[in-house]
């Protein structure tokens, strides 16, 4: 490892030390908690490289963060983009500082950062996280490495290709559900064959003996085959392929590492728009009230508009969250929600609504504890916020070629951004059948929810899945409204037209 | 300090060197590329560098955004974020990657993966040119060249050995001994030229497909050539009954309807090299793109004549493309092919779809000259 904490960690300058230790102090007084956290200073190439790494100084080797690396670099050489600040989830926290930035840069970073770590303490989607990743990281790559001395650079490379195509086939709730071995529920009740009526001396002969052997054999076998496996459709698919499928142990293993820290960085985007809002929330507040001095204003101000800058047909999380967080503040301050605010209609008296309630800091504070961004924007994206801060949906006109505003309705709005945020925009698969047909193959389902998947893409990850479940693979979805069935069996892809 | 990361880089370069061969076919007919950068760089997306995931297709099912407009206005494209559609969630992956190679490296590919023989620079073409370039610090100059940046870190550095800074009231003061200058560095390079004269025929039977046929071949073409030859000099002609010389720009994007007269296009063609492009200075390279759907026999017998007589023996290369089309005869290539055999330096190829773009090139420069 070329890049040690230790050895970095002093060289925060006697003058940065000092600011940090001002701003880590005011960040206290408001009421931030957060683990102990240690900033480092790279410079710009180094902190490309930690955030092609997601943070961390150490990962495993892989040509995806050459890539990532590469586009950083190449943005940064033409101008385009600029990492002020990266902070790990971590006990304690790590946060990385650019060497080349001015120390108002510098001071606004750390109080942002502070934001991050308070959030990451207390948020409780983080509450599952692993706090030693940092540690975990750093053994994930030498386990690689030491799996590629062992069976091969190609090996080991392509089978994380194959992985990082199903990487993001978690259950992001399941770190949250207490699984127990739980007994089958209720005796199985007896099998029960249908006997052809008849008077009892005849019995035996309209249903006989064997016959009825039979028949009993046949239902049980049948029930058999039906017993599903897994029993209920199975969200976290790479569980269901780490416990089920044929795969080598160093596989497995590969397999175990790229599903924990699929799930470590999970809340990061559950939360984005809380997270980063809070963390702006924070850095505009311990900077105006208390850090900033009159030199630094203007750079400031400079630096923050640009961070909560609006881009017409995006979302910008730092400017949404940020807006959110002073909305809530100001209406539980002025007391602007319940039943009497819900029911008054008048526009001037619910404009000036203030009844002096003062509850805003506290109600932020609890906020931040149990929301994530899709109950966060569910609960507090009302249509009065929608309004002032002008949201719109667009949509695509094919007559113009060009994307459009499409209207200015919260409820729509609303409906798409919560969408949007649903799964990450994801489509939602399952594993439904480990034992489909009874031979072994392996059967995915698509909860269709509105859009088709992209099939040459779907096809293409069935490919990689074939050679973890060494079996054939197949994908029920709908396409154009009709069920379809994608398979790949190992040489060639088919498809099948499926009753829904 | 070596990264960590420069390993993953090194092997990232290397499978985009070897995807990019592999995928250079679907490039070429996809025409998912081109944009020059700056002077010799072009940037090249390889969108399928992302492993394939489950992932919703149709991507244009809009988002949300925010300012101001009416419903019903259009949001410029850069806006919009097409991949995610306006996605907060922070989904992960769904990284357009652009690659940027010289214009030489992505010859070197080009070659290697048509496996073009490489086409010698002309004779009398050669020249040398010198170029000054200013590439070099020196220590003495004129004040108009100092170097602000190496002279403040040269005054730096002695004041920090000499004790003299105080990082608490940085003043920097440079003395003579701390300037540094911008000074140059003469460069010989060897030069020779090449005219590239593109023709199509712009005739009501070219459709916008075979236009665009027509863009995808000649960039590429256009790409390796450059690398070949400096100072490379390219003129569109267009024709239907009349042939008028264009910019780049009416040559891609011109629909007009008419009959056809492909002579008039070499006489034209001819015109200009007589008058420009004497051919021992130049090498010539002529490409064509018909349907080939003339509109008279004897117009092409003046045609045959033209290219037996003066074109060819003048031109390093002449290329003919035949786009497929609903319309035409497609008489014009077989006139060609049965008439003039010997020439070496006459190249037909019949490009029936975007897929035929490659082989169609391999057609053309498979040859070299």
């Amino acid at each position: 490892m070329s890049l040690t904490v230790q050895s970095r960690r002093q060289s925060l300058t006697p003058e940065l030390t000092r600011l940090n230790r001002e701003i880590e102090e005011h960040a206290r007084e408001y009421g931030l908690d957060f683990y102990e956290t240690f900033f480092e200073i790279l410079d710009f190439e180094e902190m490309n490289m930690v955030a092609a790494y997601g943070g961390f100084p150490n990962r495993y080797p892989h040509w995806k963060f050459g890539m990532e690396y590469e586009r950083l670099n190449k943005s940064y050489a033409y101008g385009l983009h600029k990492i002020y600040e990266m902070v790990i989830n971590n006990d304690p926290c790590y946060a990385y500082l650019l060497e080349c930035n001015h120390l108002v840069d510098q001071k606004l970073v750390m109080a942002h950062v502070y934001g991050h770590c308070d959030f990451f303490k207390n948020n409780i989607w983080f509450s599952k996280t692993n706090r030693k990743m940092m540690d975990t990281m750093a053994n994930h790559a030498t386990k690689v490495r030491k799996y590629i001395d062992k069976y091969g650079l190609d090996a080991v490379e392509s089978f994380i290709d194959i992985c990082l195509s199903i990487d993001d086939l978690i259950d992001h709730h399941s770190v949250f559900i207490e699984r127990k071995a739980k007994p089958r529920e209720g005796a199985e009740e007896p099998i029960i064959i249908k006997k052809i009526a008849s008077s009892e001396y005849m019995d035996d002969f309209i249903n006989p003996k064997e016959f009825m052997d039979q028949q009993k054999q046949k239902l049980e076998e049948e029930r058999q085959r039906r017993r599903r496996f897994p029993e209920q459709p199975q969200k976290d698919i790479l569980l269901f392929l780490i416990e089920h499928g044929p795969l080598e142990t160093w596989q497995r293993d590969i397999l175990w590492m790229i599903r924990e820290e699929a799930y470590y960085f999970a809340p990061q985007a559950q939360t984005k728009i809380m997270n980063e809002g809070w963390a702006t929330y924070w850095h505009a507040k311990i900077m105006t009230e208390r850090a900033l001095n009159d030199a630094e204003v203007i750079d400031f101000a400079d630096h923050h508009s640009g961070t909560v800058a609006a881009h017409p047909g995006q979302i910008n999380p730092y400017r949404l969250g940020f807006e959110l967080w002073k909305d809530i503040e100001d209406r539980w301050n002025k007391g602007k929600f319940g039943k009497d605010y819900d029911e008054c209609d008048d526009y001037i008296s619910k404009r000036e609504w203030d009844i002096g309630l003062g509850l805003g800091r506290e109600k932020i504070f609890e906020t931040r504890r149990v929301h994530n961004d899709i109950t966060f924007i569910d609960a507090f994206f009302t249509e009065e916020f929608c309004h002032e801060h002008k949201f719109f949906t667009y949509h695509f006109n094919a007559e113009r070629g060009v994307y459009e505003i499409a209207d200015r309705n919260w409820k729509s709005v609303k409906h798409k951004l919560l969408f949007s945020l649903t799964n990450f925009g994801q489509p939602f698969i399952y594993v439904t059948d480990g034992n489909f047909e009874n031979r072994g193959e392996l059967l995915l389902e698509h909860r269709h929810e509105g859009i088709d998947l992209r099939i040459d893409y779907a096809k293409d990850t069935l490919r990689n899945l074939y050679p973890i479940w060494s079996r054939p693979v197949h994908l029920k979805t709908l396409v154009e409204g009709k069920g379809k069935m994608f398979t790949f069996d190992g040489e060639k892809h088919s498809e099948r037209k499926t009753d829904g | 300090m070596v990264l960590n990361i420069e390993q993953d880089y090194l092997r990232f370069r290397q499978i985009v060197r070897g995807r990019i061969k592999q995928d250079l076919k679907k490039y070429i007919s996809q025409g998912e590329l081109i944009g020059k950068k700056g002077k010799d760089f072009v940037s090249i997306p390889i969108p399928q560098i992302e492993m394939p995931n489950f992932r919703f297709g149709r991507r244009n099912t809009g988002g949300v955004g925010q300012g101001d407009g009416e419903p019903g206005t259009p949001l410029s494209p850069g806006d919009v974020d097409e991949d995610g559609a306006g996605q907060a969630g922070n989904a992960p992956g769904g990284h357009i990657l652009e690659v940027d190679l010289t214009m030489e490296e992505l010859a070197q590919i080009l070659a290697e993966e048509l496996e073009l023989p490489r086409i010698q620079p002309k004779g009398s073409a050669r020249l040398r040119t010198e170029r000054d370039r200013y590439s070099q610090i020196s220590k003495v100059g004129p004040e108009s060249l100092r170097h602000f940046k190496r002279t403040y870190k040269e005054a730096l550095k002695r004041q920090i050995t000499a004790g003299t800074y105080d990082p608490l009231n940085p003043y920097i003061v440079p003395i003579h001994e701390d300037k540094r200058y911008l000074s140059w560095k003469t460069k010989q390079r060897p030069e020779s030229n090449a005219l590239i004269l593109y023709m199509m025929d712009v005739s009501g039977s070219m459709g916008d497909e075979q236009k665009d046929i027509v863009r995808v071949e000649s960039f590429w073409i256009d790409t390796w050539i450059q690398t070949n030859y400096n100072g490379v000099v390219t003129r569109y002609i267009i024709h239907d009954a009349v042939a008028q010389e264009v910019d780049a720009e009416t040559f891609f994007h011109t629909r007009e309807s008419g009959g056809t007269v492909i002579s008039s296009a070499y006489e034209l063609c001819l015109k200009i090299i007589d008058e420009e492009y004497p051919q021992d200075l130049w090498n010539i390279y002529i490409f064509h793109f018909s349907d080939g759907d003339n509109w008279s026999g004897g117009d092409t017998d003046r045609c045959i004549n033209l290219l037996k007589t003066n074109l060819l023996p003048r031109v390093n290369l002449f290329g003919y493309g035949q786009v497929e089309s609903t319309y035409g005869s497609g008489q014009f290539i077989r006139e060609l092919e049965n008439n003039i055999a010997d020439a070496d330096n006459l190249v037909t190829s019949r490009i029936e779809n975007r897929e035929d773009i490659y082989q169609s090139i391999k057609d053309f420069l498979g040859k070299g000259k």
